[in-house]
């Protein structure tokens, strides 16, 4: 299904709300990240970028999406729900016990998860090794990594780094949710990653910043790195935490928590309207 | 009395001194060169490892990652995920020692298809001194699920582990010493992963050894031969242990001694030691091993001795019996 530019926007709301219900029901979760990426994953797999079919998921030509900050699972599983790769009623057994669906997500538990995600810094490396599969075998599926801007401080990804460039790694895009938030603070505060860019660049990286909330924005700039040759690329998604609610946003206390039910319903207020 | 099923040398005094990981580059090359699908990681360690000639002759699928174990071990899982066989290559003091957590959640908790291959575990090669030295490997990784452990005892076993562990769907760890030890298992010598070995057989004393202490143990009985009975059994894969004949051995001797070459907890000797009192089998079992400490540089020989994994340790043991 094709959308337009505001269906798409609008979709990404959608979203905010399905993650705010799905961690009230549960009681925790982080709440943070996913609904501030929710625009990237909305423009992932409904902007017609990610080449994957939910009726044959496994195809050995798929895109790989690799979440390496497991963390933000949330939204994504809820937008593969909304392509249809599991029951959409099956959101809302997140977290409990028996589901499918963890805190942070293990490989394949269901359709659409690549990779099992939690200790920071792992699922970049992952996606190098499937970047350099892809490569071994002549195929030409991409792989697409989504990290958080906290984990940067993990040295495991600046080795992942070293090895992408290294080898060339041009069917790997890197995106990275630069939200300024980590849960104990600022980042900046914590440990600095500022200059990133410069630091990215540094590594042998194509960089890219844009606007994380305007799909737009995304859109364009993923269809770039897909004609950036002999380098890997990198977009910095500029976002705001706990975007759409605005007692969450920005709020390092938003980064692990999940709403009570009050809040839940202000929140769902606020986004609801934004959708009228 | 040897175990003639068993095709061991025919003279456990002239024995040849070969490394394991000489028998493991050989097996690399002869069937990771096979399989198209094999692919050999390695970090920083290419000739001490002994994938340097397959890396030679199969540049298109050896991948050399500099010293970067964690990146190393997740790129394995990525490529385990996407059809590859990966071999992850280095010394086990860093690999599974400093990607632990990599093994955990990208490999193990995947069931990704990685094999990974700890090089100069135990004495390492002596001199480079304790922090090379790697006695704690098989206790870190044992917990971990899906993962399968295996301790070869000699140059031969290793070159049969190496086809075993690449038919095998899932994680698998080897690790190998790195020193010239005697060769005692043989060409024609059965192996099958998970199944321990009757080497010896003997009515008083069970000898359960791994890696180069099998032929410690071996030798050992040789030397009580007439005095005492001792059963030597090869657990050449540690997890899962072949509980039954652990089990067997524990009931039939009601006296065992573990030998191994690491840390006596955590090791083969805890492995035997859940599976004894599980059973509920009332056997008394002495550990030969390293005894909660750490190494120090020195001949490996010398290392040997000084902290008790040798023939004379067991010998000590198995007379602490009488």
């Amino acid at each position: 299904m094709e959308y337009t530019v505001a269906e798409l926007q609008q979709k990404a709301d959608e979203i905010r709300e399905t993650v705010v219900k799905m961690l009230v029901n549960v009681g925790s979760g982080h709440t943070g990240g996913s609904l501030g990426s929710a625009d990237f994953w909305t423009a992932l797999y409904l902007g017609n970028i990610v080449r994957v079919n939910p009726s044959d998921p496994w195809n050995e030509d798929r895109d790989r999406v690799v979440l390496s900050a497991g963390h933000y699972c949330p939204a994504q599983y809820v937008v593969l729900a909304e392509v249809g790769f599991f029951p959409k009623e099956e959101l809302f057994t997140l977290r409990e016990i028996g589901s499918r669906l963890q805190g942070h997500p293990v490989v394949r538990c269901v359709p659409g998860i690549e990779n099992t995600s939690g200790p920071l810094g792992q699922g970049i490396s992952q996606a190098v090794g499937m970047a350099m599969a892809a490569r071994m075998d002549g195929k030409n599926w991409r792989v697409i990594c989504f990290m958080g801007d906290g984990e940067q401080q993990e040295g495991q990804v600046w080795e992942a780094y070293m090895m992408a460039a290294k080898n060339k790694l041009s069917n790997l895009t890197i995106v990275i949710d630069r939200n300024n938030m980590q849960i104990d603070g600022h980042t900046e505060e914590v440990m600095p990653l500022e200059p990133l860019r410069s630091k990215l660049e540094a590594f042998g990286l194509c960089v890219a910043e844009v606007d994380g909330h305007n799909v737009e924005e995304i859109i364009d700039a993923m269809n770039r790195a897909k004609t950036v040759f002999e380098v890997p690329t990198v977009i910095i998604l500029h976002t705001i935490p706990g975007k759409g609610v605005d007692f969450m946003e920005n709020k390092v206390e938003w980064h692990g928590k999940a709403p009570s039910l009050g809040e839940a319903v202000e929140a769902l207020m606020e986004l609801d309207n934004k959708n009228d | 009395m040897i175990n003639p099923e068993m095709q061991l040398v025919d003279d456990l005094w002239k024995v040849e001194m070969k490394s394991m990981r000489d028998g493991y580059g050989e097996a690399v090359l002869e069937s990771g060169g096979k399989d198209k699908d094999v692919v050999v990681l390695v970090a920083d360690l290419a000739e001490s490892t002994r994938v340097k000639e397959f890396g030679e002759k199969h540049p298109e699928r050896f991948v050399e990652l500099g010293i970067a174990e964690q990146n190393m071990m997740g790129v394995a899982a990525g490529m385990a995920l996407s059809g590859k066989v990966p071999i992850v290559n280095s010394f086990a003091c860093f690999s599974p020692g400093r990607n632990f957590d990599q093994l955990r959640a990208s490999v193990c908790l995947s069931n990704a298809n990685v094999k990974i291959v700890g090089g100069h575990a135990g004495v390492g090669n002596g001199e480079d001194g304790a922090n090379q030295q790697m006695f704690e490997d098989i206790g870190v990784v044992r917990s971990l699920p899906n993962l399968i452990v295996v301790a070869p005892a000699d140059y031969e076993q290793v070159k049969k582990v190496v086809p075993a562990m690449l038919e095998h769907e899932g994680p698998v760890y080897m690790r190998m010493t790195a020193p010239k030890r005697p060769v005692v298992t043989t060409k024609m010598t059965p192996f099958s992963l998970g199944k321990a070995q009757t080497l010896r057989k003997g009515a008083d004393v069970g000898v359960v050894a791994s890696g180069v202490m099998v032929y410690e143990a071996l030798m050992a009985a040789e030397e009580l031969e007439g005095k005492i009975g001792v059963e030597v059994i090869n657990v050449h894969t540690i997890k899962p242990l072949d509980e039954d004949e652990v089990v067997r051995v524990a009931q039939k001797c009601k006296r065992m001694v573990v030998a191994e070459e690491h840390q006596v907890m955590g090791g083969l000797g805890s492995a035997v030691a859940e599976a004894l009192v599980k059973e509920g089998v009332g056997a008394k079992v002495k550990f030969v091993g390293m005894q909660g400490v750490f190494g120090e540089s020195g001949k490996p020989e010398e290392i040997l001795n000084k902290y008790g994994m040798n023939r004379q340790a067991i010998i000590k043991a198995i007379r602490e019996f009488r």
